[in-house]
Parts: structure tokens; C-alpha cells; sequence
């Protein structure tokens, strides 16, 4: 048995349908930074495994991963310091109750 | 062909990516949220040792497992009780969720299987890349070379860390 490029593609787009269910149904903000991780992910598994099928000999994909990842991380860190400032003015952190931003 | 061993490594990280990201959005308390979220980016550098991409996995682990995880559970202690659960679904929100978890899985699912599904046949060899060329890759100017997006990000984390101490800091 071979493992084809689909084996891999299938569990990745999985993980993005989770992403999606996730960030319309929670309430939460948080829990909907982490449905965005979910989905993030899932296209970086898309990018490597495209990188290592189709063009073994370049690394554009495994560059494009890597940058991904840390905007990632620059945009989870600014997001959840949102977040925080946001429950110190209303002390709650649920999408439906934020109707308005400044108060 | 690929060895049994090779299968079965697969067969264990397709199989816990698949459950952990499904677990992640499926459990109501959100600290348990975070742990499966940890164990799907776990599952996922293990997809990318598997592929013979070492730094990107050690990368991985490093940024998401060591960093955003800390990041999500240290906002989860702040901001809520990590005890409670979540408050019940409306059933026309989980519905219209479904709905649309669905049509995005049936459409690229068909898109996938109609168009390259058999196309691909098997893992082309391929030597690790090393880690000097991923260094000359990053820093150099030339074709496939990656210094412009390289000094893009440094800005991009420096704004980051600007605007996070500017949004966060007490008034």
C-alpha cells in the first residue's frame, strides 16, 4: 500500500471543518481563537504536503509553513491581549454580549 | 512502496489529528479545549517529522506547543472559571454550524477526489533539508531565497509587541 498525497489532504481538511463548526458555534472568544488555530493548521499540513510531493527539491513550502506559524503566534498574542483588556472593562467574554467597543 | 512501519505511523497520527481536533471543538469546558488543541499540534509536528521536515517540526513544538498553548491557558485562568462548562447550544446555531462544517468538507472533499485523487502516487525520495541551506535560504537575496519576508515578519513582531503592551497595560 502507497500513502498518497489524499491520505494526508483528508485528515487536514477534517481539521478544518472542526475549525470552521468550532468558530460558528462557541460563544466564547477564546474557544473561537482556538476553532482560528485549528484552521491555521490544517493549511500548514496543506502547504508541507504539497512542498514534499510536488517539488521535493525546493523548500517554498516549508518557508511559507514557517512564516505562517509565527504570524500565528504574533496575531494569537495581540488577540488574547484584546481579549484580557476587553474582560477588564465588561468582565465577560462572550461574542454575543460585546455590542459595542468602547464604553 | 512503503514500509509497515511507515503505515503504521501514519495510520496513529492521521488517526489523532482526526480525533483530537474533533474532541477540541466537540467538549464544552474550555481548558479541556486547550489540552486537545495541544495534542492536535503535537499530532501535527509528528506529521512533519514523518515528512522528513525536521526544523519545521522542532518549530512546531518550539512556537505553538510551547508558546500559544502557554498563551491560551494563562488567558484561560484569567478570564474564566476553567471549571464550568460552556453555556448549552442554541440547536439553530449547532445546526447551521454542521451545515456549514458539511458543505465545506463535501465540496473540497469532491474537488480533492475528482481532480487529484489518483494523481499523486507515491512519496518522491528526498533528502532532509539541512540545516545550513534552510539558514542560506533564509538570509540570502537571490531566487528562493526568503531575507525580505524574513526582516517582514521582524517588523511584523515588533508591532506585535508594541501594540500587545499598548492594548494590555493598565489605565
Amino acid at each position: 500500500m502507497d500513502i498518497t498525497i489524499i491520505y494526508y489532504l483528508i485528515p487536514s481538511l477534517i481539521m478544518f471543518c472542526c475549525g470552521v463548526y468550532g468558530f460558528i458555534t462557541r460563544r466564547n472568544m477564546i474557544a473561537m481563537l482556538i476553532s482560528l488555530e485549528l484552521m491555521l493548521n490544517a493549511v500548514d499540513i496543506n502547504f508541507v504536503v504539497f512542498n514534499r510531493y510536488l517539488y521535493p527539491e525546493n523548500m517554498e513550502g516549508m518557508f511559507f509553513t514557517l512564516f505562517a506559524i509565527a504570524i500565528a503566534a504574533a496575531e494569537t498574542a495581540l488577540a488574547i491581549a484584546i481579549i484580557i483588556n476587553v474582560f477588564r472593562s465588561v468582565k465577560n467574554i462572550s461574542a454575543s454580549d460585546l455590542s459595542q467597543m468602547k464604553h | 512502496m512503503e514500509s509497515v512501519g511507515s503505515i503504521i505511523m501514519y495510520v496513529i497520527i492521521a488517526l489523532s489529528i482526526v480525533l483530537f481536533s474533533v474532541l477540541t471543538v466537540a467538549t464544552r469546558k474550555i481548558l479541556r479545549s486547550a489540552t486537545f488543541l495541544l495534542f492536535t499540534l503535537f499530532a501535527t509536528a509528528a506529521l512533519y517529522f514523518k515528512l522528513d521536515y525536521e526544523f519545521l517540526g522542532a518549530v512546531q513544538i518550539a512556537v505553538y506547543a510551547g508558546g500559544i498553548v502557554v498563551l491560551f491557558v494563562f488567558s484561560i485562568f484569567l478570564t474564566s472559571h476553567p471549571g464550568e462548562n460552556s453555556s448549552q447550544l442554541v440547536s439553530r446555531k449547532r445546526a447551521l454550524g454542521l451545515f456549514a462544517a458539511l458543505a465545506t468538507f463535501a465540496v473540497a472533499a469532491f474537488a480533492l477526489l475528482y481532480r487529484c485523487g489518483m494523481a499523486m502516487t507515491q512519496l518522491p525520495a528526498m533528502e532532509n533539508p539541512k540545516m545550513h541551506e534552510i539558514g542560506k535560504a533564509l538570509m540570502g537575496t537571490g531566487e528562493y531565497q526568503y531575507l525580505l519576508p524574513f526582516e517582514a515578519i521582524s517588523v511584523l513582531l515588533l508591532a506585535c509587541i508594541i501594540g500587545g503592551v499598548v492594548v494590555a497595560r493598565k489605565r
